[in-house]
């Protein structure tokens, strides 16, 4: 699938969660990669547990897939331990797809690919691409 | 065993972790980030209360349902793993009203299975597989032998506190203690001692 796609808003838009233990660093990752890649993305932050702690709560990376989904596809980018092993059980093949990519490279290159209308594929692949991005 | 059997285990398990909660703490203190005891605390105290909420009708939706909770309540990474156990168990038993030690040797199998499809770890890896495979393993023999379920059980215990026991000189290659490579070494995986709590609590509550 290339080009620009049909939704009911008439342009396709992957949605994109950043998933951490740390609700801070999720809210941070998210602003950042929004300020980069234009405020106009599906994007949001499922950091922490429920009661404020760090962790990772299903519930929340649920809420947030839900409150991006636009019917063309949900990258999670998670950064380490249970919140990759969150949003593994969360995956579902061709809709909701998991990253494995650097926390804040991925998500910006994410969020940038997602802006241009790219579809599950591409933005997946542009975050695969933050593997190759030296810093020096 | 049926499901006030499982359900037994479950209170068994609850008590075992509250009791054992700092040493878990302790542990995970050592080589992550000190929040084991606590987060399996309160899982298993969330499964418990919704197991009295719900009383489900079979030993599979009781272990659905077990762990379904401990994904959404545990909040460190032994949720999903954890509850992945849990509800594979489930699964595997299907609809029966009561199981038999090969059925619990399968089931046991499958939340093998789960848990290293869902974490990519394999033995040696410093997790809590580490506790896990000798017990299914252990279960198996048990079954194959003809042992009484009581024995059966005994032996999965035994098996998965020798391997939670066998993590100390390791060198973590997944999970958190992962990242303190050579670290980690000198120190009993976490994951695997409470491995070996939760099986343990199955014996206790094949011997109430």
């Amino acid at each position: 699938m290339t080009g620009v796609a049909n939704t009911s808003q008439g342009r396709r838009m992957v949605g994109i969660v950043l998933v951490s233990h740390s609700s801070g660093l999720a809210a941070e990752v998210a602003a950042l990669a929004r300020q980069i890649g234009g405020a106009h993305v599906p994007l949001a932050a499922a950091g922490g547990t429920e009661d404020g702690g760090v962790g990772t709560s299903p519930d929340r990376v649920a809420a947030a897939i839900e409150e991006v989904d636009r019917g063309d596809g949900v990258v999670l980018i998670p950064d380490l331990g249970s919140s990759v092993l969150t949003a593994r059980l969360l995956e579902s093949p061709g809709a909701v797809v998991l990253a494995d990519v650097p926390f804040v490279e991925g998500a910006i290159s994410a969020v940038v690919a997602a802006g241009g209308g790219a579809s599950l594929d591409g933005v997946l692949a542009a975050a695969e691409e933050a593997w190759h991005v030296r810093k020096l | 065993m049926n499901t006030e059997f499982f359900a037994a285990w479950i209170d068994e398990i609850a008590a075992t972790v509250r009791a054992r909660r700092d040493h878990l703490t302790e542990l995970d203190a050592a080589i992550g980030d000190a929040d084991h005891g606590a987060n399996l605390d309160r899982g298993f105290t969330a499964a418990r209360e919704a197991l009295a909420g719900a009383s489900p009708p079979t030993p599979g939706a009781l272990l659905v349902l077990v762990g379904s909770t401990l994904i959404r309540k545990v909040g460190g990474a032994s949720g999903p793993l954890y509850g992945t156990a849990f509800r594979e168990m489930g699964k595997a038993f299907g609809e029966a009203a009561e199981v038999s030690p090969a059925e619990l040797s399968a089931a046991l199998d499958a939340a093998l299975s789960g848990v290293r499809r869902l974490g990519g770890a394999a033995e040696g890896d410093k997790t809590m597989v580490d506790a896990l495979a000798p017990a299914a393993r252990a279960l198996a023999q048990a079954v194959r032998d003809g042992l009484k379920a009581e024995e059966a059980l005994d032996a999965a215990a035994a098996a998965a506190g020798q391997g939670a026991e066998a993590t100390i000189p390791l060198q973590a290659r997944k999970g958190r203690a992962s990242y303190l490579g050579p670290r980690s070494i000198g120190h009993e995986d976490p994951g695997a001692a409470s491995t070996a709590l939760v099986l343990g609590a199955l014996k206790a509550a094949a011997s109430r």
